[in-house]
């Protein structure tokens, strides 16, 4: 029988990007100074201080650390609430098919990307640049932050409602506020609030290292302990933190998937 | 009622759904547009509450132009024009009451509609209206907990929330199953009849055009083709009629038969 021969034209491609990702990866670590032997030799030394850590921790400290560590979660609610807040108008002016004019989303949906573009880590140096040390500058980067993040996935939720809904409300006379209220903010109101929990979530982690740059929160705490080297603070600060970042992690995911 | 004076639509794509259609709708009718998907039905149906624009000629409702008509005027008179869809586009996060009195909103202010602030009666208007449809003591549910039957009856409950003087669906039993069909088929000829509501439905079986409508029109390629009273029409007579409008013999799908 004859042996039939059938190009597949895809196979190069899939050779040739596996081949460029190696390169990339492989390219990077020598740029950036990775050296396998180093981490080999380092290893001991870092061994010690996660004994000095963890083994034990001075679970003593704990009382001293409860209170930044409420300002952290204080300043990721707030931060939440404001931005979340914002961005629900702004999400209904940026979908291209509630207000049909380029003009307005266009130049919006650029000014969303940029801003959650922009680590928090990075807002939050500048706002202690301009507002001063403290959990203030904290909160306004926490809040931009998370107004561009859930901006963006709430305009794409509008942009993604079933249209006929809309359509039957104006077919009755509705004008564009009640189109929003009776046809928009029923279908994407559940996603919205999964989106804000979401943002919660990704707010209590950003907002336990702001304190590196003077932002406040438990990252201030954990930044004076490592630099007076009192490792076994430091190990209670990352068990705390860790298991509060776990719990709200575990609370928010629950909610979600009840909400969607 | 309804008068299309020399209504074309072009879309932007370049498709011509509409040549010159030229048409008049009397009060009381039950009028079927039957023809091929992509006649121009649906296109013909939205343009008499302006969900669509015209690309030339004008539309009159009550004497009164929709085509010009807009902001204000525009509202007034969708309003008065109740609709009904395929795919019934009730809000189904929401309960069946809310569903019902959204089709009041045209008539308050809008800052009381947003606030969800409805007077008694409309919710008295709310009511009856499901009442007339068989479907109050669904009033509280969720609208996404009903079947598609009921979820229809429903839109046709917020339609006649409005107190409309006109009725248009749009293929308004396509997803239905036959027993259902006829269930949504009768509520619709019974308002038509009792209420003396005008009623224009787009329809895919010419057998439930033969049984409900008063009139029958036919488009095909954007034109109007078939225009009949049905008041002694045959069976036969009509089905060898619409050859015309199919450009074919009727196909079996395009019956559905007796229940």
């Amino acid at each position: 029988m004859e042996k039939l021969i059938v190009p597949n034209p895809k196979r190069l491609r899939k050779y040739s990007i596996f081949t460029l990702v190696t390169f990339l990866i492989l390219g990077s670590a020598w740029f950036a100074g990775f050296n396998i032997i180093e981490v080999i030799a380092n290893l001991f030394k870092g061994g010690r201080l996660l004994g000095r850590m963890f083994f034990p921790p001075d679970f003593s400290y704990i009382p001293r650390i409860i209170e930044p560590m409420l300002e952290t979660i204080q300043m990721a609610l707030v931060g939440t609430f404001i931005g979340a807040l914002v961005a629900l108008p702004t999400a209904v002016l940026a979908a291209n098919n509630f207000i049909k004019t380029k003009w307005l989303h266009v130049p919006l949906r650029l000014i969303l990307n940029i801003f959650r573009t922009i680590p928090a880590m990075v807002m939050a140096s500048l706002f202690v640049a301009i507002f001063g040390l403290g959990a203030f500058s904290g909160v306004v980067a926490l809040a931009i932050f998370t107004f561009g993040l859930i901006s963006k996935l709430t305009f794409e939720s509008i942009e993604a409602i079933d249209y006929g809904q809309v359509e039957a409300l104006m077919s009755l006379g509705a004008n564009k506020m009640n189109i929003l209220r009776y046809a928009i903010m029923p279908q994407i109101l559940p996603q919205y609030t999964s989106y804000t929990i979401y943002g919660l979530e990704v707010n209590i982690r950003a907002a336990a290292v702001l304190g590196w740059v003077g932002a406040g929160g438990i990252g201030q705490t954990l930044e004076y302990n490592l630099a007076w080297r009192q490792f076994d603070k430091v190990g209670t600060i990352i068990i705390f933190s860790f298991i509060i970042v776990l719990v709200i992690d575990l609370v928010s995911a629950a909610i979600r998937k009840r909400l969607v | 009622m309804i008068k299309f004076v020399n209504i074309s639509k072009t879309y932007p794509n370049g498709v011509e759904a509409l040549k010159n259609i030229n048409l008049e709708i009397y009060e009381g009718e039950f009028v079927a547009i039957i023809g091929l998907s992509g006649a121009g039905k649906s296109t013909l149906l939205r343009l008499i509450n302006k969900l669509i624009e015209s690309t030339g000629g004008e539309v009159f409702f009550d004497g009164e132009s929709v085509t010009k008509a807009t902001g204000k005027a525009l509202i007034n008179i969708r309003r008065q024009i109740g609709m009904i869809f395929q795919g019934f586009n009730i809000v189904k996060r929401m309960s069946v009451l809310s569903n019902v009195l959204s089709g009041r909103v045209a008539y308050h202010p809008t800052w009381k509609t947003i606030l969800g602030l409805f007077p008694e009666a409309d919710k008295q208007i709310a009511y009856r209206a499901l009442k007339r449809v068989d479907i109050l003591e669904k009033v509280h549910n969720r609208a996404s907990n009903l079947s598609g039957g009921q979820q229809q009856r429903v839109a046709i409950a917020r339609a006649l929330a409005q107190e409309p003087k006109m009725m248009l669906a749009d293929e308004p039993v396509a997803s239905l199953d036959p027993i259902t069909t006829v269930q949504v088929m009768d509520y619709l000829k019974k308002i038509n009849e009792e209420d003396g509501i005008t009623t224009i439905a787009n329809l895919h079986h010419v057998d439930l055009a033969w049984k409900y409508a008063t009139r029958v029109v036919g488009v095909r390629e954007g034109k109007i083709v078939y225009d009949v009273q049905m008041d002694d029409m045959k069976k036969v007579t009509f089905y060898n009629d619409l050859e015309k409008v199919y450009g074919r013999p009727i196909q079996h799908d395009e019956i559905l038969g007796d229940e």
